[in-house]
């Protein structure tokens, strides 16, 4: 940021709320439709106020039903208009299982070209707030999974604010996952910020000793640990990959041709998740420069139970992270 | 089924030239598949393959009523929509061979059958997954400010999906444009209606929506037209969307592998007898409209056309290899 630029300070759900109010401003074919987004304010207060702003016809406060209203925002981008279709949370979107993968994802290849699907889906995601196995999946690596798709994970404030127009501006479906342990997080950002692309993953945190990749609300417990590690002269290069789908190889590879260890810290469930397929990778790919084996930190293979402490236990950790990578550093040293 | 399907032949003044189209296109139909399975028995078309022998009626009734600007929404039974819509035989043809000159370039097949230019979203082989992308599509004009209509087949198997449900209540509450033609041809694949459904009645369904949802006898070209002409008006003046019940049957399998192990061939028989090619053109012989030489004309034409598809997707070709990966996302930047 440059020093004649002023700086506001917002948390990521005004972020995403002014990203919404730009798009709808500089762009007559936005709209926003979803459970609660207009009279309630959403779910988790992102759309407060735009009813207001920008009246019923632009905020579409839908029924409950994920299917049909996904549904109707593929048709609706195939029709001319740039729909922002919110589901209330990842859970939800199970119900709209089929427009996604057997429409949004297939229309233009099935097509032969003919028809893309310029949609962006947001929804929130992630467990940590106590509200169980039906409210706390975290599935973006699992749509990571679909071709046709793309997946973005915004974890900064600036990525909440610069990643809904660039995926807007996109001419195939985006998924935008919001870590809903994120809304109310504050930070800095440039008054006039930009959209930011959604292709690369980016270095958060350079280091020399060991590369932590992440994305998404592990970010800040990735970079938590990586402080207590500087501590113990370990020094941790943070990675946070931004996208799932298409996967940026280079940043994480050239990482670890660098430090020569990798760890990957995922909210997701180990089995087939997007840290193995990262694991994977790195071992086809940089085999020859790792010092150690590929480790992962990911949640606990259970439906996300209600207790605090055990919920807690489910899910990566600061903790967990910095214990794994002393021990990574320290037994292959 | 409770209610009659109407059948208000008296709206209707015929003149020779549009009977003759009508039954041209119906023909069209029937030939153009019956060539289809023989293709596949010869296994130049493979996958899976639905016909539509019995129902065009439905297709050809419904399609004279839309404008070039309506948009379609088809199911994996769509050859005839296609070929009625004005997708070129040789593309469809094309298309089934898996040849790059079809109209999806060989990536959808027989289910998926794709034209922009006749703005025709496709072949959907979901049951039901048509639906709510039908809704969007009116949703976008209706938000335009366009007076254009998307017309939406779906079979009577859909109505059990929640999808159904969910889309003619968002239609309905949105007072979008979409005209929902169901083509109720009483099997959804190989279970009976009555086996499937509570209600049987498919129009009192969609009327518990609040939008006007009427029986028409799918076996009758004229019916069908009449009451889409009707439903279409009214989507277009503004209304909402419409909902029209085509009874109808299959006469041939659900598709290439079905042994039909649940319906008589006396059931099958007796359709037969409301076959709605043979039964209009009797109908028109009677009123003076077709001769013998129409109906060995038809035929020629039909036959030659067929022909040409058939030539053209001999002579088609294989997409390289190469571009396996082409169309998973979309070659330009911005949309």
């Amino acid at each position: 940021m440059s020093g004649g630029t002023p700086i506001v300070k917002l948390t990521y759900r005004e972020a995403v709320r002014d990203a919404i109010r730009e798009a709808m401003y500089k762009d007559a074919r936005v709209f926003l439709m979803g459970e609660d987004v207009g009279r309630y304010g959403g779910c988790f207060a992102v759309s407060k106020g735009l009813l207001q702003e920008f009246g019923p016809a632009r905020i579409r406060d839908t029924p409950l039903s994920e299917s049909a209203f996904v549904g109707a925002g593929i048709g609706a981008a195939m029709g001319g208009m740039r729909p922002i279709v919110e589901i209330m949370t990842v859970n939800f979107s199970l119900l709209a299982a089929d427009q996604i993968l057997n429409n949004a994802a297939t229309m233009l290849h099935m097509s032969g070209g003919q028809f893309n699907i310029p949609l962006v889906i947001r929804m929130a995601t992630g467990g940590g707030r106590q509200v169980a196995a039906q409210h706390s999946h975290c599935l973006e690596g699992w749509y990571a999974h679909i071709p046709g798709i793309k997946v973005v994970t915004p974890a900064t404030i600036e990525d909440a604010r610069g990643m809904l127009w660039t995926a807007l501006e996109d001419p195939d479906p985006v998924l935008i996952f919001e870590n809903n342990t994120l809304y109310n997080m504050e930070g800095e950002l440039a008054a006039d910020a930009q959209p930011v692309d959604i292709n690369y993953a980016r270095v958060r945190r350079p280091g020399r000793d060991i590369s932590i990749i992440t994305y998404s609300a592990s970010l800040f417990k990735a970079l938590e640990a990586a402080a207590v590690l500087a501590g113990d002269g370990i020094d941790a290069e943070v990675i946070d990959l931004r996208t799932l789908r298409p996967l940026d190889d280079k940043t994480f590879l050239t990482s670890v041709a660098k430090t020569h260890r990798a760890v990957i810290v995922d909210e997701g469930w180990r089995s087939g998740s997007i840290a193995a397929e990262i694991s994977a990778r790195i071992m086809e790919r940089a085999f020859y420069e790792l010092d150690c084996p590929v480790e992962r930190i990911c949640s606990a293979e259970v439906p996300l139970p209600y207790a605090k402490h055990l919920e807690q236990a489910a899910l990566p950790q600061a903790e967990t992270i910095v214990a794994t990578v002393k021990r990574m550093v320290h037994s292959h040293g | 089924m409770s209610a009659e399907p109407t059948t208000p032949q008296a709206a209707i003044r015929l003149d020779r030239d549009h009977a003759l189209h009508l039954l041209h296109e119906m023909v069209r139909i029937r030939r153009f598949e019956a060539k289809c399975a023989e293709l596949y028995g010869a296994m130049k078309i493979r996958g899976f393959m639905h016909l539509y022998d019995g129902e065009e009626a439905v297709a050809v009734g419904v399609m004279q009523v839309l404008t070039p600007q309506d948009a379609i929404v088809a199911t994996y039974r769509e050859h005839g929509h296609a070929l009625v819509r004005g997708i070129s035989a040789g593309a469809i043809m094309a298309e089934m061979y898996g040849k790059q000159e079809g109209c999806a370039r060989g990536r959808g097949g027989s289910m998926h059958l794709f034209d922009a230019r006749t703005r025709f979203y496709g072949g959907n082989a979901i049951v039901g997954g048509g639906l709510p992308l039908a809704v969007g599509l009116a949703l976008a004009d209706h938000m335009q400010g366009k007076r254009q209509v998307t017309c939406c087949f779906f079979g009577d198997g859909a109505v059990a999906e929640g999808e159904f449900h969910e889309s003619m209540n968002l239609a309905a509450l949105w007072k979008v444009p979409v005209l929902f033609v169901c083509e109720n041809n009483l099997y959804a694949m190989g279970t009976a209606l009555q086996v499937a459904q509570s209600v049987t009645d498919l129009a009192h369904k969609a009327a518990s929506y609040a939008m006007p949802a009427i029986p028409v006898d799918g076996m009758d070209v004229l019916a069908v037209e009449t009451a889409a002409q009707t439903a279409a008006a009214a989507v277009r003046a503004g209304e909402g969307p419409y909902f029209l019940e085509c009874r109808t049957y299959r006469f041939r399998a659900h598709s290439m592998f079905d042994a039909e192990l649940y319906r008589s061939k006396a059931e099958v028989e007796e359709w037969k007898t409301r076959d709605p090619i043979a039964t209009f053109a009797q109908r028109l012989k009677e009123q003076g409209l077709l001769n013998d030489a129409d109906v060995a004309s038809i035929e020629r034409e039909v036959a030659r056309e067929i022909d040409e598809a058939v030539a053209f997707a001999e002579a088609g070709t294989w997409e390289p290899v190469e571009d396996l990966m082409r169309f998973v996302y979309s070659e330009r930047r911005t949309a």
